[in-house]
């Protein structure tokens, strides 16, 4: 790859650089690295996967074979609500499959994707242990359960007006 | 210090939180501050009550008396009619027969609970040690240090408690086996990296007696001869994340973790490791090689972990239920312990009742107890009075389970007999309404899903499999694509390089060959 990735200078990769420094020398310290600079910037572009690999010493593709392995992380830049919907046994069994196609519907996007006005992103997950609230999803830290096609509509428009609203 | 009239205990866990129970919370000190009541009426935080369903779970001692689903806007309402005025407010009741299915442990014997590792849950407040503490905590973990590590081994070995992550391997052996291991330096993981679906007992293990965990850790630690131990959180469990963080602070101050412990001489320290969503994780040496930073692909055994584990180092790595047991064994002894389950299997579990049944919760049994007393004593039965058809029993990676064997009896050796596994201990019942190819079909998209790809028959196998139970649902199937399911699943069994792939055998064989006439017009 001949391609040049300039790595700008600024108060995160600042802040990524102490951090990383900070926990070099202790045992796999990658993942607590990648957590660390997906709470910064918000997901892991290239830039961010190439200044880890040169502070950490560690190979490029060793970092992106750690991120997609794990679903928490992501490379591309998600809206500023990612709903993950659980798809887990109890929840299938309470009607999370018909959810899923009403939030498809309502956001017009597909699992994996974002909206075009980056207010939501949609995924899907497996259990969040609240079976008890089945079928549940999760907004950013939030749960939400019992949910039904027309609530959880109701749940995104809600959304949708709070931020009108700012 | 006065005594308090009454205690008050709300429930925070992840469904009440959901529910609104920091509001509730809020508003409830706030009417009782606004009536004069602070020095009579106590309210405590608490884990889960273990009434799952009915959103935010108030209890009230020593009238036991229990609300549910309580929005903030009851809070006048109840502070003034039943603190005030002694009056409870019947409305928000929670009916007598569903807090006697979880808490028949507190409200009388109909039919009685052993509670051994949930027995502080819903009554302590999980973030004071002070309260563990005065319900005997900490004291195994003195009685442990003065005796010797091969005099823990033994008693644990003696107690017969076998692993409750899901396989049943004997604790007190494994950890012998960890002990006998020369090297420098040896690890105690603890899998809290709950993702089996429809489980969630370590998560009110968790939320609900963070100590307890600690404690059996420490004890771990002192008898296999680790210094150092893991807690594998999974990043979902926010909640159990933050108490546990809180619990090893509290234990660290009061000299319970850290340098030369109750001045005993013994050192160890405790570490938490978030996970980043992997279902794989959960097997024990794909959790290490996330813990080492890496993905998380299963490595092959042997070497087992008690002999190469973490870093190299020989390692045990224990799931919370089968640890949070520890305290109780040491403090009690084996022969107390083998008082209660079967003579194989010793002890309690604790099961998570989930789907069409009347009560949906958690419940903490005596091994051996049978699927039918779990599913209409402590179920309830069928939600509206339906016909009972099948329990999934396990988790995803469990066994459909038909009405002939509802008298099985629960415990390792028992289900394997049936071919089925006590696996997480998760049971989703099914009415007469549900759909056994549709769950399945379920079932194997989240395999699918959540194979880590490093074998190639899981990752091809999960995918082919996927694809022919879609072909059944959309009537494209052939009569053999039952039997090459049914091989596919062996050849899964055979060649997989973790339980992940080898486990899928369980869900489509039972249900092809216990439903099988639910398949056979899907092919016609």
């Amino acid at each position: 790859m001949n391609e040049q990735i300039v790595i700008p200078e600024n108060e995160q990769y600042q802040e990524l650089r102490e951090f990383i420094a900070e926990h070099k020398n202790s045992k796999g310290a990658l993942l607590n690295v990648l957590y660390k600079a997906q709470s910064l910037f918000g997901y892991l572009p290239r830039e961010v996967q190439y200044f880890i690999s040169r502070e950490l010493h560690v190979p490029p593709s060793q970092i992106l074979g750690v991120i997609t392995f794990y679903h928490f992380f992501r490379t591309q830049p998600v809206g500023k609500y990612v709903i993950n919907l659980c798809l887990g046994t109890a929840c299938h069994v309470k009607g999370a499959a018909d959810v899923l196609k009403a939030v498809c519907k309502e956001l017009k996007i597909d699992v994996g994707e974002t909206t075009e006005d980056r207010l939501f992103t949609l995924s899907t997950a497996r259990c969040f242990g609240a079976c008890g609230l089945a079928p549940t999803m999760m907004v950013n830290e939030e749960i939400y359960g019992r949910l039904t096609p027309l609530k959880v509509v109701n749940v995104i428009k809600g959304i949708r007006e709070r931020e009108l609203d700012r | 210090m006065r005594l308090a009239r009454s205690h008050v205990l709300v429930s925070i866990d992840i469904e009440s939180v959901a529910s609104g129970a920091w509001e509730v919370l809020k508003r409830l000190k706030e009417e009782i501050s606004r009536r004069g009541l602070l020095e009579e009426i106590k309210v405590l935080e608490t884990g889960t009550l273990g009434v799952t369903g009915l959103g935010v779970v108030l209890a009230v001692y020593p009238e036991r008396i229990y609300y549910g689903k309580v929005k903030p806007e009851d809070c006048p309402r109840i502070v003034e009619e039943h603190f005030l005025k002694g009056r409870p407010v019947q409305d928000l009741i929670i009916k007598e027969e569903v807090v006697r299915a979880v808490r028949r442990d507190l409200i009388g014997p109909m039919r009685e609970q052993k509670r051994v590792v949930l027995e502080n849950s819903g009554i302590i407040d999980p973030e004071k040690i002070e309260e563990y503490l005065a319900r005997d905590g900490y004291t195994a973990l003195e009685k442990a240090l003065s005796l010797t590590p091969d005099e823990v081994i033994a008693e644990v070995k003696k107690s017969g408690l076998r692993g409750r992550g899901g396989a049943g391997f004997p604790t007190g052996i494994k950890w012998e086996g960890a002990r006998k291991a020369s090297a420098m330096e040896k690890f105690i993981i603890c899998n809290a990296d709950e993702g089996e679906p429809g489980t969630f007992k370590d998560r009110l293990i968790l939320e609900g007696d963070p100590h307890k965990l600690i404690e059996g850790l420490i004890i771990a630690g002192y008898a296999v001869g680790a210094r150092k131990g893991y807690i594998y959180i999974r990043g979902e469990y926010a909640l159990s994340l933050h108490r546990m963080h809180k619990a090893i602070e509290d234990a660290r101050k009061y000299g319970l973790l850290g340098e030369d412990i109750l001045g005993s001489g013994f050192s160890f320290n405790l570490e938490i490791k978030e996970g980043a969503g992997a279902y794989v994780c959960g097997e024990e040496t794909a959790l290490m090689e996330s813990l080492e930073g890496k993905r998380g692909n299963p490595r092959i055994k042997p070497p087992y972990p008690t002999v190469v584990g973490l870093f190299g180092s020989p390692t045990v790595i224990n799931n919370v239920e089968t640890l949070a047991n520890i305290p109780a064994i040491i403090r009690k002894g084996a022969d107390w312990f083998r008082t209660m389950g079967t003579e194989s299997c010793p002890g309690t579990k604790v099961y998570t009742i989930l789907g069409d049944v009347n009560f949906p919760g958690l419940i903490e049994v005596e091994m051996g107890t049978t699927l039918y007393e779990i599913i209409f004593g402590y179920g309830g039965g069928i939600k509206g009075g339906k016909k009972f058809k099948a329990a999934l029993v396990g988790g995803a990676a469990g066994v459909f389970l038909p009405e002939s064997l509802l008298n099985v009896r629960m415990d390792f050796d028992n289900l394997k007999q049936y071919k089925a596994v006590l696996g997480s201990g998760a049971i989703l019942v099914m009415s007469q309404e549900a759909s056994i190819p549709k769950m399945l079909h379920s079932v194997l998209y989240f395999f699918r899903h959540e194979s880590c790809g490093q074998c190639s028959p899981c990752r091809s196998g999960t995918r082919e499999l996927y694809r022919i139970s879609g072909h059944l649902l959309e009537r494209k199937g052939k009569a053999e694509d039952l039997n090459t399911m049914v091989k596919l699943s062996e050849a899964l069994w055979y060649s997989s390089l973790c339980p992940l792939g080898q486990s899928l055998i369980m869900p489509v064989k039972s249900a092809l060959e216990n439903f099988r006439e639910e398949f056979l017009p899907l092919v016609q």
